[in-house]
């Protein structure tokens, strides 16, 4: 598997959408055909590009799902509510369709299962996409690292991948904590409200244990969970960060 | 409306510009001299292009613009080092 592209060549292709999954009531998985693919490493995204019958071009970029293991190259949108980009994905697009697609791309948001230290991964939302291709790449490879997930939604409702992360928790060295931040159902033992300071103190592993820590969520999540991070004391250098916006609609 | 993100949202049009990847390369800014590499640069991206400014000094070290599907890249103030 080439694991570089060559100098120059990002291309565009087309895609072949072979399937959808509806995640969450907002967010679907797209799961592709890509005849060109050289192969990706978890974390990297893609870029999108739709065009408008009049020739007007939309560009968005969007996570990799699935592990470099897996078959196909898995996206999973989130719609967001007057997006250009993401509604199409969500609402019309369907299996057989064509979309064009640039990637993979990133070489810094990426986890390699041969690296070592615990595995601390924190996301926001759909910020969990390339978490998800980390996680299954960590399963897939099943180096001897620790993982722990801390991820943060409105409801559990909103909770993209749960059955696979409540599977993946089964997992003697992976541990999947969810905070809840607006709604959380009777008896929930998760935490509830955003992940703080002192969520984190508890949750993430010290500094010493030299975690290798993956952030990634819409940008005021990211801002306040690596502020927290360093106020604990976690080196700022083992901290990678991922932002997301309105623009990723 | 701009909004804050960071040197991630502009991977694939540098990956374009540069022919190689881009987001791991280490980045001088010339005015403040912070040594960044560029996912964690501060990227407005609701401009007609995106732009680009130092984490620490705001000040904008980069600026990102497509015209007619081609992908064109300023360096005002960022010293982009050889990777590794």
């Amino acid at each position: 598997m080439a694991r570089a592209a060559l100098p120059g060549r990002l291309n565009w292709q087309l895609g072949r959408v072979v399937d959808t999954i509806q995640q969450t009531h907002r967010a679907k998985s797209l799961v592709l055909d890509l005849p060109n693919w050289p192969g990706h490493r978890a974390g990297q995204h893609v870029d999108i590009r739709l065009t408008s019958d009049d020739g007007y071009q939309a560009q968005r970029g969007y996570s990799i799902a699935s592990a470099p293991e897996d078959d196909g190259v898995t996206l999973t949108v989130d719609r967001l509510e007057g997006g250009e980009v993401s509604p199409y994905l969500t609402d019309v697009v369907e299996p057989g369709d064509e979309i064009e697609v640039r990637g993979p791309i990133g070489g810094y948001f990426v986890w390699d299962a041969s690296l070592s230290g615990p595995l601390l991964l924190i996301s926001g939302g759909s910020g969990i996409v390339p978490m998800r291709a980390m996680l299954r790449h960590w399963a897939a490879a099943h180096p001897p690292v620790q993982v722990r997930l801390l991820h943060s939604a409105r409801s559990l409702d909103d909770v993209i991948y749960r059955d696979e992360l409540m599977r993946l928790a089964a997992f003697d060295e992976a541990d999947v904590r969810i905070a809840l931040t607006r709604v959380w159902p009777e008896g929930w033992r998760g935490h509830r409200g955003r992940i703080d300071r002192e969520f984190l103190l508890g949750a993430a592993w010290a500094a010493k244990d030299q975690p290798r820590i993956y952030v990634c969520g819409p940008t005021g999540f990211v801002e306040a969970a690596a502020a927290a991070l360093v106020e604990n004391g976690q080196r700022p250098e083992t901290i990678k960060t991922e932002r997301f916006g309105p623009t990723a609609g | 409306m701009t909004y804050l993100l960071d040197g991630n949202a502009i991977a694939g049009d540098l990956f374009a510009a540069f022919g190689r990847e881009m987001t791991d390369v280490v980045g001088k800014c010339r005015n403040c001299g912070t040594a960044s590499v560029v996912a964690e640069l501060c990227v407005y991206a609701r401009a007609p292009g995106a732009v680009a400014r130092c984490p620490i000094c705001d000040a904008v070290v980069m600026v990102v613009v497509t015209i007619g599907g081609e992908c064109h890249v300023h360096l005002p103030a960022l010293e982009l080092q050889e990777p590794a």
